[in-house]
């Protein structure tokens, strides 16, 4: 077909956590610009898996279509590659041009730790969510629509930090490897409604405690975890933590 | 751990502390700034002599110089102890790694910039500091005519001491001024030493950058960070810290080597 690249990929190879990685040398020939990053991963994989002299590369990836959070590929120094505002599965290859050499690693960080290939682990995540990132709710019929009043900036604002999906991209863009972005996005989505109002001091206190205790860097203000992220989650998100984190600290009962 | 312990020992917890010995010492920079202006002033150095007599025997100025020391050193340490830790937190580095793409190159390399600076404090305190309070700074006179403003400055001989670091008196139409010449220490270093020179320039440099981000980061640190304000911090973040006072500073050093 006319048209189509051949591309010259460097792609991190590891068998498991504990095993020593390397970048492997994989030439995809015949790659339509229409595909996405992981559909030409997918034909990469096809052929590995007919040669059979190879595994086929592990990576991460679910719905495909830029919500779910789960693709994870750390492309030429970047994480979700060159473009702004979009996660790997949405990352298409007319961005980039015929021969291109690209490097493709893991998501990098200590509390992120290798599972395989391209996967990373990352239910620390899952575990600062489960420290407090949540609002409980007695069952019963649902509340009427409206009857709790939200000004449109604070719901604008809110739902701004929902659009998360907690991929990880702010932690692998950070040199520190910090998660402030993530924890702020989740801390905020809450503490600007008033569902979120109940919980408010020990979800930020139990969250930070539980992302330091991860192991993830310090926040020290570059902007790159805002500027690589797929959702563009601001960091007036991570100066809102900062301002919940210490009004907690101040404030709780807690002592 | 109570929760003022827990709250210092908390990753958001120690960079406040960063945050605020920043804020701290920038006020410093504003000070200092002002007073060495006196260095431009064409009086032989007369008013930045007192000022340096004036600043090293008010004790208020004292207390808040030892105060400020005990800063630099804990903001210093602190820093590079914090790079540390958050290189730590990834162990595996990447093999390709495109940090201008996403975030500006001061805001990577606060750690090396702020090594630079107290390289630049050391080598500052030990030139002048040190000198002042330890060394043998000479004295000179000065003659004021008080009605035409005149000043007729003479060296006093290098063995002259006195128990104080000043002597001021009148006789007739003449002010008589007798101080320790830190001016003439700090014209003649400049004149002779162009390495120092260029030492003082690369520092500010340095200095410029650290606080090009450093400065706007702290009110983030803090907490602030709102369309409202986020205008006169940047500008004064940029426009003050990073262009203005290290302009200042280093035109210092040039000037006494230009002269």
């Amino acid at each position: 077909m006319s048209g189509n690249m051949n591309i010259n990929l460097k792609v991190w190879r590891q068998k498991n956590e504990k095993s020593q990685g390397k970048l492997v040398d994989y030439k995809v020939e015949g790659v339509s610009p229409d595909m996405s990053f992981l559909e030409m991963f997918d034909v990469l994989n096809d052929k590995l898996i007919r040669d059979g002299k190879d595994e086929p590369i592990a990576f991460d990836h679910d719905c495909r279509e830029g919500i779910c959070g789960m693709c994870s590929m750390y492309i030429n120094g970047r994480p979700h590659g060159p473009n702004q505002g979009v996660t790997t599965c949405q990352l298409h290859m007319r961005s980039f041009k015929d021969g291109d050499t690209i490097v493709v690693e893991p998501w990098r960080a200590a509390a992120f730790p290798v599972v395989k290939d391209l996967a990373v682990n990352r239910s620390a995540f899952d575990r600062i969510i489960s420290a407090g990132g949540f609002i409980s709710v007695n069952t019963g019929n649902a509340q009427d629509a409206n009857s709790l009043p939200i000004p449109k900036d604070n719901a604008d604002e809110a739902f701004a930090a929902a659009a998360c999906i907690g991929c990880g991209a702010c932690v692998a863009a950070c040199k520190n490897s910090s998660a402030m972005l993530f924890v702020s996005a989740k801390v905020s989505q809450l503490a600007l409604l008033p569902q979120g109002n109940p919980e408010r001091n020990s979800r930020v206190l139990d969250m930070v405690a539980q992302m330091d205790a991860e192991g993830f860097g310090a926040c020290t203000n570059t902007g790159a975890c805002s500027a690589e992220c797929p959702k563009e989650i601001s960091l007036t998100n991570i100066a809102r933590l900062n301002r919940e984190y210490f009004g907690a600290q101040l404030s709780s009962n807690r002592t | 751990m109570n929760w003022i312990t827990k709250m210092f020992s908390s990753s958001l917890g120690q960079k406040l502390i960063m945050s605020l010995t920043g804020l701290f010492l920038c006020t410093f920079l504003v000070v200092h700034m002002i007073g060495n202006l006196q260095l431009f002033k064409n009086d032989a150095g007369l008013a930045f002599n007192k000022y340096a007599v004036f600043m090293t025997t008010n004790p208020l100025i004292m207390i808040t110089s030892y105060l400020l020391y005990a800063t630099i050193l804990f903001h210093a340490f602190k820093g590079l102890w914090l790079a540390y830790k958050n290189q730590k937190a990834r162990p595996v580095k990447y093999q390709a790694f495109d940090g201008k793409a996403n975030s500006h190159w001061s805001s990577r390399n606060m750690g090396i910039l702020g090594t630079i600076i107290l390289v630049f404090v050391v080598v500052h305190m030990s030139n002048f500091w040190w000198e002042y309070k330890n060394g043998h700074v000479p004295y000179t006179r000065y003659m004021e005519n008080i009605q035409t403003g005149e000043i007729v400055s003479d060296y006093m001989p290098k063995e002259f001491t006195m128990h104080t670091k000043l002597e001021e008196q009148t006789e007739g139409l003449m002010k008589v001024t007798i101080v320790k010449d830190l001016y003439r220490e700090v014209a003649e270093e400049f004149k002779t030493e162009w390495w120092l020179v260029a030492l003082y320039v690369i520092s500010m440099a340095a200095l410029a950058f650290h606080l090009f981000h450093g400065f706007a980061s702290a009110f983030q640190t803090l907490g602030l960070n709102h369309k409202k304000y986020n205008g006169i911090i940047n500008f004064i973040g940029i426009g003050v810290f990073a262009i203005l006072i290290p302009i200042g500073f280093a035109a210092m050093p040039l000037y006494f080597f230009i002269k």
